[in-house]
């Protein structure tokens, strides 16, 4: 009953081929992330590496202030971008009007679509001045402002997620617990949220992993000064990421010099530290989907 | 014992009129977390076009810098991200939609598929910096390509995959299933289906996955950076093996790097990258938004 020409053939092939081009590219990325960051692993002592120096000139090659930079900013980010998104996501999920919703959504989209290089450049002009009046430092280019303006660029991704999320739950969920005579604030607290428990989950997740990936903002606002943050009071000194490392020093290294193979090595850890947090992520979606179907059945 | 005796239980007026205040509080902190967390969005635009409307002109747009860019146009740049946009749609739309029609039409169910789906998800989650290594070591150095319009178009287009697979693969499977069925009962193949009445149905669906997609690959700085972008060029990029300028690079160099660079030029670029995100956030929501209105389903 189907005839199947041959046009169809070579097309039916190419699709199945363009399906499997997402595997080859994850597998390229992680090959020749790999190659490239192979002779700093073998010409640096490890514990060299895992140092606290990060002087390229004068050949110290410790990423662990960078680690440090990286970890102390995403924190910042994630103590301003989880509550912020995960209460904005339940009231546009839960508390809007209809006709704000309609407001709403587009206007968090709007923030997600913004280039870190313009809120990096505010961020230079606008917050870091304001920072360093307000809270009379120094310097405005701090750890703070980068996880202030790190916060804002990941709670859209958390907002659309948790959002989707929470409008997920069944209408029963929420019909059942007002029947039994619950307010709708217990309703959201007690029955919504925890239903959406795993989107939720992943929301955070994948946020968190937009603020380690994060380049041009903290390049631009957290003063690069590649040292080690002791204790929180850091949070209120410059420090450096590892993605505004590699940024900032790619384009002086001379190619295959060993301060070019660290910076590809630093970029294998940032690739192997999203791979974790998104294999985590989507082990959570699969997780929920197959509870769903059991419930379902 | 007559009937007057049986009193109605009152319910205790106190934890009512508690869990009442609470839920005005709770609601109240929501509310305020939305302003909080939306008003900055405006603010930013608000900001960037009154300080930046000053330095538009025909002439920004469309002349050349002077002066080691302290005046004059940014025509250069304005053009250079066009070809990458350009470029980043000829690979990215056919392989990311073909590969979208794989995993909703053509996919089995089975672990492979599986694997796919997490290599989409990995790829999202890639940060924009170790896309910019990555294409620096395939395409501009390996592949001997140089930095060049085509490294950076190819790169972009890499990053630019998974949104467009995840958002197009979506499209499609909304299209209700009997529309398949009847195409298929009619005697049409598998592909005829997919090309005449899938493809179309999903088409506005696509098609605001593939805008909010450029929307990003125009927008980043860090994949550019090794890969295509240059501080200065005197003419205009003549072939795809050329390396140019691109706005939000230029942003960056002219936030940063130049000493003396007046601040209204610096908001006139801000604002000619903004402008170009915010109408492909309003064409993509229009196009979203007419869809639904004329959905038959």
């Amino acid at each position: 009953m189907r005839e199947t020409s041959w046009g169809e053939f070579v097309i039916t092939r190419l699709i199945k081929a363009a399906g499997t081009s997402a595997i080859l590219f994850v597998i390229l990325i992680f090959i020749f992330l790999l190659r490239e960051s192979i002779p700093a692993l073998t010409e640096i002592k490890l514990d060299s590496l895992l140092s606290v120096r990060w002087y390229p000139i004068e050949e110290y090659f410790g990423i662990l202030p960078l680690i440090g930079g990286s970890v102390i900013v995403t924190i910042g980010a994630g103590l301003i971008a989880i509550p912020m998104g995960l209460a904005c996501a339940i009231f546009i999920a839960e508390i809007a009007p209809r006709w704000l919703r309609e407001i709403l959504k587009p206007l968090v989209e709007v923030l997600g679509g913004l280039p870190s290089v313009l809120l990096g450049f505010l961020g230079i002009l606008v917050i870091a001045p304001l920072v360093r009046t307000y809270m009379n430092l120094p310097t405005g280019l701090t750890a703070f402002t980068g996880a202030l303006l790190l916060g804002a660029i990941s709670i859209p991704t958390i907002v659309s997620v948790a959002e989707d999320a929470i409008d997920a739950v069944p209408k029963t969920y929420r019909d059942a617990a007002l029947a039994l005579g619950a307010t709708e604030w217990q309703t959201i607290w007690r029955v919504t949220v925890p239903a959406a428990r795993s989107g939720i989950l992943t929301a955070i997740m994948l946020g968190i992993g937009r603020s380690i990936g994060e380049t041009m903002t903290v390049m631009m606002v957290t003063g690069n000064a590649p040292i080690m943050p002791k204790g929180l009071s850091a949070l209120f000194s410059p420090i450096r990421t590892m993605t505004a490392t590699i940024a900032a020093e790619m384009g002086e290294v001379a190619n295959g010099s060993l301060h070019y193979h660290t910076l590809f090595l630093i970029g294998a850890v940032l690739f192997t530290i999203s791979l974790a947090v998104n294999l985590a992520a989507s082990s959570v979606v699969f997780k929920q989907k197959k509870r769903a179907e059991r419930i379902l059945s | 014992m007559n009937l007057t005796d049986i009193k109605p239980e009152r319910a205790p007026r106190s934890s009512s009129l508690r869990r009442q205040r609470e839920q005005k509080i709770g609601f109240g902190l929501l509310t305020l977390a939305a302003i909080v967390t939306v008003t900055p969005i405006i603010l930013v635009v608000v900001y960037v076009v009154i300080q930046g409307l000053p330095a538009i002109s025909w002439e920004f747009v469309s002349a050349m810098p002077r002066d080691g860019m302290t005046a004059g146009g940014i025509f250069p740049a304005v053009v250079g991200t066009f070809w990458l946009t350009l470029g980043t749609a000829a690979v990215a739309v056919p392989i990311g939609t073909a590969a979208a029609i794989y995993l909703s039409e053509y996919a089995p169910d089975n672990a492979w598929t599986r694997t796919i789906r997490i290599a989409i998800i990995n790829l999202a989650g890639i940060p924009s910096v170790v896309y910019g290594l990555f294409g620096l070591g395939l395409f501009v150095l390996f592949l001997n390509l140089g930095t060049s319009l085509i490294a950076g178009s190819l790169t972009l287009s890499i990053m630019t995959l998974p949104v467009i697979i995840s958002t197009a693969e979506e499209a499609m499977r909304s299209v209700p299933n009997s529309y398949r069925v009847v195409s298929i009962s009619l005697g049409a193949t598998r592909w005829q289906t997919i090309k005449r009445i899938v493809l179309p149905q999903a088409l506005p669906g696509i098609l605001t996955g593939v805008i909010l997609g450029l929307e990003r690959a125009a927008g980043e700085t860090a994949p550019i950076l090794f890969t295509v972008a240059a501080f200065f060029l005197p003419r205009l990029p003549q072939s795809i093996f050329d390396s140019s300028m691109a706005l939000p690079y230029h942003l960056f160099v002219i936030s940063t790097q130049v000493p003396g660079m007046p601040v209204t030029i610096q908001y006139g670029t801000a604002l000619v990258l903004l402008t170009f995100v915010l109408v492909m956030n309003l064409i993509a929501a229009s196009i979203r938004s007419r869809a639904r209105a004329r959905r038959l389903w």
